[in-house]
Protein backbone atom coordinates (compact mmCIF):
# COMPACT_ATOMS: atom_id res chain seq x y z
CA UNK A 1 0.00 0.00 0.00
CA UNK A 2 1.03 3.76 -0.41
CA UNK A 3 0.63 5.52 2.75
CA UNK A 4 1.09 9.32 3.06
CA UNK A 5 1.81 10.25 7.00
CA UNK A 6 1.70 14.37 7.33
CA UNK A 7 3.77 15.09 10.52
CA UNK A 8 7.40 13.64 10.95
CA UNK A 9 7.64 14.11 15.10
CA UNK A 10 7.60 11.05 17.64
CA UNK A 11 4.29 9.22 16.20
CA UNK A 12 5.07 9.87 12.47
CA UNK A 13 8.51 8.52 13.03
CA UNK A 14 7.59 5.19 14.93
CA UNK A 15 4.91 4.91 12.69
CA UNK A 16 6.61 5.04 9.61
CA UNK A 17 9.43 2.76 10.76
CA UNK A 18 6.42 -0.18 11.99
CA UNK A 19 4.64 0.48 8.13
CA UNK A 20 8.00 -0.32 6.35
CA UNK A 21 9.04 -3.06 8.13
CA UNK A 22 5.69 -4.40 7.14
CA UNK A 23 6.75 -3.71 3.14
CA UNK A 24 4.88 -0.32 2.29
CA UNK A 25 5.27 2.55 0.95
CA UNK A 26 5.67 5.58 2.92
CA UNK A 27 6.06 9.08 2.32
CA UNK A 28 6.20 11.38 4.71
CA UNK A 29 5.46 15.09 4.75
CA UNK A 30 7.38 17.62 7.36
CA UNK A 31 7.90 21.08 7.95
CA UNK A 32 10.94 21.13 9.45
CA UNK A 33 14.08 20.77 8.01
CA UNK A 34 16.01 18.85 11.18
CA UNK A 35 13.07 16.49 11.49
CA UNK A 36 12.81 15.42 8.02
CA UNK A 37 16.91 15.11 7.65
CA UNK A 38 17.06 13.08 10.31
CA UNK A 39 14.37 11.03 9.56
CA UNK A 40 16.22 10.30 5.64
CA UNK A 41 18.99 10.08 7.62
CA UNK A 42 17.74 6.90 9.63
CA UNK A 43 15.03 5.36 7.48
CA UNK A 44 16.06 6.17 3.92
CA UNK A 45 14.68 8.82 1.72
CA UNK A 46 11.12 9.08 2.78
CA UNK A 47 9.97 12.37 4.16
CA UNK A 48 9.75 15.22 1.56
CA UNK A 49 10.01 18.60 2.84
CA UNK A 50 6.11 20.30 3.27
CA UNK A 51 3.35 21.50 4.50
CA UNK A 52 0.52 18.85 4.24
CA UNK A 53 -1.99 21.00 4.33
CA UNK A 54 -0.50 23.37 0.81
CA UNK A 55 -2.82 21.36 -2.53
CA UNK A 56 0.96 22.09 -4.37
CA UNK A 57 2.74 19.77 -1.76
CA UNK A 58 -0.04 16.78 -1.77
CA UNK A 59 0.09 17.12 -5.88
CA UNK A 60 3.69 16.53 -5.85
CA UNK A 61 3.71 13.55 -3.16
CA UNK A 62 0.89 11.93 -5.31
CA UNK A 63 -1.69 11.83 -3.30
CA UNK A 64 -4.66 10.92 -5.42
CA UNK A 65 -2.42 7.17 -5.86
CA UNK A 66 -2.23 7.00 -2.03
CA UNK A 67 -4.25 4.11 -0.57
CA UNK A 68 -3.88 5.64 3.53
CA UNK A 69 -3.72 8.98 4.37
CA UNK A 70 -2.11 9.73 8.36
CA UNK A 71 -2.29 13.05 9.69
CA UNK A 72 -0.27 13.03 12.82
CA UNK A 73 1.04 16.16 13.53
CA UNK A 74 0.31 18.17 16.75
CA UNK A 75 -2.51 20.30 16.45
CA UNK A 76 -5.66 19.29 15.59
CA UNK A 77 -6.52 21.93 13.11
CA UNK A 78 -3.88 20.86 10.78
CA UNK A 79 -4.54 17.21 11.15
CA UNK A 80 -8.26 18.02 9.71
CA UNK A 81 -7.65 20.33 7.12
CA UNK A 82 -4.55 17.56 5.76
CA UNK A 83 -7.25 14.51 5.78
CA UNK A 84 -10.35 17.02 4.31
CA UNK A 85 -8.10 17.68 1.55
CA UNK A 86 -6.41 14.13 1.27
CA UNK A 87 -10.28 12.68 1.25
CA UNK A 88 -12.30 15.74 -0.75
CA UNK A 89 -9.61 16.39 -3.49
CA UNK A 90 -8.14 13.51 -3.91
CA UNK A 91 -10.23 10.57 -2.98
CA UNK A 92 -8.09 8.80 -0.56
CA UNK A 93 -9.77 6.02 0.39
CA UNK A 94 -8.82 6.11 3.96
CA UNK A 95 -7.90 8.68 6.09
CA UNK A 96 -7.01 8.58 9.46
CA UNK A 97 -6.25 11.86 11.80
CA UNK A 98 -4.79 12.27 15.37
CA UNK A 99 -6.75 14.43 17.61
CA UNK A 100 -5.44 16.08 20.56
CA UNK A 101 -9.13 17.90 21.91
CA UNK A 102 -11.18 14.64 22.92
CA UNK A 103 -14.52 16.77 21.53
CA UNK A 104 -13.78 17.20 18.78
CA UNK A 105 -14.01 13.50 17.56
CA UNK A 106 -17.38 13.65 16.96
CA UNK A 107 -16.69 16.60 14.22
CA UNK A 108 -13.86 14.78 12.76
CA UNK A 109 -16.60 12.09 11.97
CA UNK A 110 -19.00 14.25 10.88
CA UNK A 111 -16.63 15.70 8.28
CA UNK A 112 -15.77 12.67 6.63
CA UNK A 113 -12.38 11.73 8.09
CA UNK A 114 -12.75 7.67 8.76
CA UNK A 115 -10.80 6.92 11.61
CA UNK A 116 -9.52 8.92 14.66
CA UNK A 117 -6.93 8.00 17.06
CA UNK A 118 -7.59 10.62 20.36
CA UNK A 119 -3.87 10.24 22.47
CA UNK A 120 -5.41 12.05 24.69
CA UNK A 121 -8.10 9.67 25.69
CA UNK A 122 -6.01 6.65 25.22
CA UNK A 123 -3.14 8.19 28.41
CA UNK A 124 -6.26 9.26 29.80
CA UNK A 125 -7.86 5.98 29.93
CA UNK A 126 -4.77 3.82 30.44
CA UNK A 127 -4.01 6.34 33.81
CA UNK A 128 -7.58 6.67 35.05
CA UNK A 129 -8.11 2.67 34.72
CA UNK A 130 -5.26 1.99 37.08
CA UNK A 131 -7.10 4.02 39.75
CA UNK A 132 -8.90 1.57 41.55
CA UNK A 133 -11.84 3.52 42.37
CA UNK A 134 -12.40 3.99 38.79
CA UNK A 135 -15.76 2.77 37.98
CA UNK A 136 -16.04 2.55 34.26
CA UNK A 137 -13.24 2.51 31.47
CA UNK A 138 -13.33 2.17 27.70
CA UNK A 139 -12.37 -1.09 26.38
CA UNK A 140 -13.14 -0.51 22.63
CA UNK A 141 -15.21 0.99 20.18
CA UNK A 142 -17.19 -1.11 17.73
CA UNK A 143 -16.57 1.27 14.39
CA UNK A 144 -19.53 2.39 12.26
CA UNK A 145 -22.43 1.06 15.20
CA UNK A 146 -21.73 3.74 17.68
CA UNK A 147 -21.37 1.44 20.46
CA UNK A 148 -18.87 0.67 22.83
CA UNK A 149 -17.26 -1.92 24.99
CA UNK A 150 -16.60 -0.86 28.40
CA UNK A 151 -15.74 -2.31 31.52
CA UNK A 152 -17.80 -1.46 35.10
CA UNK A 153 -16.43 -2.35 38.56
CA UNK A 154 -19.31 -2.56 41.23
CA UNK A 155 -17.93 -0.99 43.94
CA UNK A 156 -18.93 -2.36 47.63
CA UNK A 157 -21.66 0.22 48.90
CA UNK A 158 -23.55 0.23 45.61
CA UNK A 159 -27.29 -0.57 45.43
CA UNK A 160 -27.03 -2.85 42.60
CA UNK A 161 -25.46 -5.40 45.27
CA UNK A 162 -27.66 -8.48 45.76
CA UNK A 163 -30.34 -7.01 42.91
CA UNK A 164 -31.06 -9.24 39.77
CA UNK A 165 -30.04 -8.54 36.39
CA UNK A 166 -33.66 -8.42 35.00
CA UNK A 167 -34.18 -5.88 38.44
CA UNK A 168 -31.56 -3.25 36.94
CA UNK A 169 -33.07 -0.05 34.33
CA UNK A 170 -31.18 -0.60 31.84
CA UNK A 171 -30.67 1.72 28.92
CA UNK A 172 -32.17 0.52 25.84
CA UNK A 173 -29.52 -0.67 23.52
CA UNK A 174 -27.21 -1.47 26.57
CA UNK A 175 -26.61 -5.12 27.71
CA UNK A 176 -24.69 -6.65 30.11
CA UNK A 177 -22.60 -9.60 28.62
CA UNK A 178 -19.93 -11.09 30.74
CA UNK A 179 -18.83 -11.27 34.82
CA UNK A 180 -15.69 -11.46 35.87
CA UNK A 181 -16.14 -12.43 39.40
CA UNK A 182 -12.44 -13.59 41.41
CA UNK A 183 -11.30 -16.79 41.74
CA UNK A 184 -14.52 -18.07 39.37
CA UNK A 185 -15.22 -18.48 36.01
CA UNK A 186 -16.23 -15.79 33.98
CA UNK A 187 -19.99 -15.61 33.72
CA UNK A 188 -22.51 -15.13 30.67
CA UNK A 189 -25.28 -12.83 32.91
CA UNK A 190 -28.65 -14.21 32.45
CA UNK A 191 -31.57 -12.15 33.71
CA UNK A 192 -32.11 -13.80 37.18
CA UNK A 193 -28.02 -13.34 37.64
CA UNK A 194 -27.48 -11.38 40.99
CA UNK A 195 -24.95 -9.14 41.17
CA UNK A 196 -22.11 -8.96 44.03
CA UNK A 197 -19.60 -6.48 45.21
CA UNK A 198 -16.37 -6.40 43.48
CA UNK A 199 -17.86 -7.81 40.29
CA UNK A 200 -16.24 -6.77 37.21
CA UNK A 201 -19.08 -6.36 34.58
CA UNK A 202 -18.37 -6.28 30.62
CA UNK A 203 -21.01 -4.23 29.23
CA UNK A 204 -21.81 -3.13 25.53
CA UNK A 205 -23.36 -0.07 25.17
CA UNK A 206 -23.65 3.11 23.23
CA UNK A 207 -21.85 5.99 24.04
CA UNK A 208 -24.72 8.38 24.92
CA UNK A 209 -25.88 5.40 27.42
CA UNK A 210 -22.74 5.67 29.02
CA UNK A 211 -24.11 7.84 32.01
CA UNK A 212 -28.07 6.05 32.27
CA UNK A 213 -25.63 2.31 32.43
CA UNK A 214 -23.70 3.86 35.32
CA UNK A 215 -26.86 5.24 37.31
CA UNK A 216 -28.72 1.45 36.40
CA UNK A 217 -25.71 -0.10 38.23
CA UNK A 218 -25.67 2.47 40.74
CA UNK A 219 -22.04 3.27 40.14
CA UNK A 220 -21.00 7.05 40.99
CA UNK B 1 -29.19 44.21 15.93
CA UNK B 2 -26.76 41.35 14.85
CA UNK B 3 -25.02 38.89 17.46
CA UNK B 4 -22.06 38.15 16.04
CA UNK B 5 -19.04 36.26 17.65
CA UNK B 6 -15.47 37.44 16.51
CA UNK B 7 -12.95 34.50 16.52
CA UNK B 8 -9.31 36.36 16.30
CA UNK B 9 -8.46 40.11 17.49
CA UNK B 10 -5.89 40.67 15.28
CA UNK B 11 -5.45 43.91 12.75
CA UNK B 12 -9.05 42.85 10.91
CA UNK B 13 -11.07 41.05 13.87
CA UNK B 14 -10.72 43.93 16.02
CA UNK B 15 -11.27 46.31 13.88
CA UNK B 16 -14.22 44.72 12.47
CA UNK B 17 -15.37 44.29 16.50
CA UNK B 18 -14.90 47.95 16.65
CA UNK B 19 -16.68 48.72 13.70
CA UNK B 20 -19.76 46.62 14.34
CA UNK B 21 -20.04 47.80 18.44
CA UNK B 22 -19.88 50.93 16.88
CA UNK B 23 -22.45 50.43 14.60
CA UNK B 24 -25.03 49.29 17.53
CA UNK B 25 -23.90 45.11 17.13
CA UNK B 26 -24.02 42.84 19.97
CA UNK B 27 -19.98 41.39 19.46
CA UNK B 28 -17.80 39.45 21.51
CA UNK B 29 -14.78 38.40 20.16
CA UNK B 30 -12.56 36.13 21.27
CA UNK B 31 -8.86 35.67 21.23
CA UNK B 32 -6.21 33.00 23.22
CA UNK B 33 -4.13 35.82 24.43
CA UNK B 34 -5.08 38.94 26.64
CA UNK B 35 -2.72 41.29 24.76
CA UNK B 36 -4.66 41.21 21.89
CA UNK B 37 -7.46 43.14 23.11
CA UNK B 38 -5.76 46.02 23.49
CA UNK B 39 -6.51 46.94 20.12
CA UNK B 40 -10.17 47.14 21.20
CA UNK B 41 -11.12 50.54 21.59
CA UNK B 42 -12.05 52.40 24.76
CA UNK B 43 -15.67 52.55 24.75
CA UNK B 44 -15.78 49.09 23.07
CA UNK B 45 -19.33 47.61 24.72
CA UNK B 46 -18.92 44.30 23.59
CA UNK B 47 -17.17 41.14 25.18
CA UNK B 48 -13.63 40.18 25.16
CA UNK B 49 -13.43 36.29 25.62
CA UNK B 50 -10.01 34.56 26.29
CA UNK B 51 -10.31 30.94 24.33
CA UNK B 52 -9.39 29.12 21.46
CA UNK B 53 -12.03 29.02 18.99
CA UNK B 54 -11.37 24.94 17.93
CA UNK B 55 -12.29 24.23 21.71
CA UNK B 56 -16.27 23.69 22.10
CA UNK B 57 -15.95 25.15 25.36
CA UNK B 58 -14.09 27.86 24.63
CA UNK B 59 -16.78 28.82 21.80
CA UNK B 60 -19.98 27.98 24.44
CA UNK B 61 -18.06 30.24 26.99
CA UNK B 62 -17.62 32.99 23.97
CA UNK B 63 -22.08 32.79 23.25
CA UNK B 64 -21.68 31.18 20.10
CA UNK B 65 -25.02 28.88 20.86
CA UNK B 66 -27.04 32.28 20.90
CA UNK B 67 -24.72 34.07 17.77
CA UNK B 68 -26.48 34.72 14.27
CA UNK B 69 -23.10 35.25 12.81
CA UNK B 70 -19.76 33.98 13.40
CA UNK B 71 -16.09 35.00 11.68
CA UNK B 72 -13.13 33.33 12.01
CA UNK B 73 -10.44 35.56 11.23
CA UNK B 74 -6.81 34.64 13.39
CA UNK B 75 -3.52 33.96 11.38
CA UNK B 76 -4.21 30.26 10.84
CA UNK B 77 -6.31 29.48 7.86
CA UNK B 78 -6.56 25.76 9.52
CA UNK B 79 -7.45 27.12 12.92
CA UNK B 80 -10.03 29.33 11.11
CA UNK B 81 -11.40 26.60 9.00
CA UNK B 82 -11.93 24.36 11.89
CA UNK B 83 -13.42 26.41 14.21
CA UNK B 84 -15.12 27.69 11.28
CA UNK B 85 -17.03 24.11 10.55
CA UNK B 86 -17.45 23.40 14.37
CA UNK B 87 -19.62 26.79 14.38
CA UNK B 88 -21.08 25.05 11.07
CA UNK B 89 -21.81 21.74 12.32
CA UNK B 90 -21.73 21.43 15.90
CA UNK B 91 -23.54 24.68 16.98
CA UNK B 92 -25.18 24.82 13.79
CA UNK B 93 -24.79 28.97 13.28
CA UNK B 94 -26.83 30.71 10.92
CA UNK B 95 -23.82 32.18 8.92
CA UNK B 96 -20.66 31.16 9.72
CA UNK B 97 -17.74 33.04 7.65
CA UNK B 98 -13.79 31.77 7.45
CA UNK B 99 -11.12 34.36 6.72
CA UNK B 100 -8.50 31.26 4.18
CA UNK B 101 -5.44 33.08 2.76
CA UNK B 102 -4.31 30.25 0.84
CA UNK B 103 -6.76 30.69 -2.59
CA UNK B 104 -6.25 26.98 -3.21
CA UNK B 105 -7.61 26.12 0.00
CA UNK B 106 -10.21 28.35 -0.19
CA UNK B 107 -11.50 27.39 -3.58
CA UNK B 108 -11.99 24.08 -2.05
CA UNK B 109 -13.71 24.86 1.41
CA UNK B 110 -15.94 27.06 -0.66
CA UNK B 111 -17.28 24.02 -2.91
CA UNK B 112 -17.46 22.03 0.68
CA UNK B 113 -20.09 24.82 1.43
CA UNK B 114 -18.04 27.15 3.53
CA UNK B 115 -18.71 30.43 3.27
CA UNK B 116 -14.74 31.65 2.61
CA UNK B 117 -12.86 34.76 2.16
CA UNK B 118 -9.03 35.04 0.53
CA UNK B 119 -7.97 38.59 1.04
CA UNK B 120 -4.85 36.90 -0.87
CA UNK B 121 -7.26 36.97 -4.13
CA UNK B 122 -9.21 39.82 -3.35
CA UNK B 123 -5.72 41.99 -3.17
CA UNK B 124 -4.20 40.77 -5.95
CA UNK B 125 -7.32 41.34 -8.17
CA UNK B 126 -7.30 44.57 -6.85
CA UNK B 127 -3.96 45.33 -7.39
CA UNK B 128 -4.11 44.01 -11.12
CA UNK B 129 -6.71 46.52 -12.14
CA UNK B 130 -4.45 48.86 -10.70
CA UNK B 131 -1.71 48.16 -12.85
CA UNK B 132 -3.74 47.93 -15.67
CA UNK B 133 -5.67 51.12 -15.51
Amino acid sequence: MYIIIVGGGGVGYYLAKALLEEGHEILILEQNRTLCETINDELGGICTRGDGCEVATLVQAGTSRADMFVAVTGEDQHNLVACQLAKHKFKVPRTIARIKIPKNAGLFKKLGIDITINGTDVILEHITESVPTHPLTHLMEIPGEGLEVVEIRLPAGSLSIGKAVKDLSLPAGSMLSLIIRKDQKPIIPVPTTVLMAGDQIIAVTSAESEAAIRAALKVK
Amino acid sequence: MKKVVIMGCGRTGSWLANLLDAAGHSVTVMDVETYSFRRLLPDFKGKAVIGNGIEQEALKKAGIEQAEIFIAVTQGDNRNIMAAQIAKHIFNVPRVICRIYDPLRQEIYQTLGLETISPTTIFAEMLKKWVEE
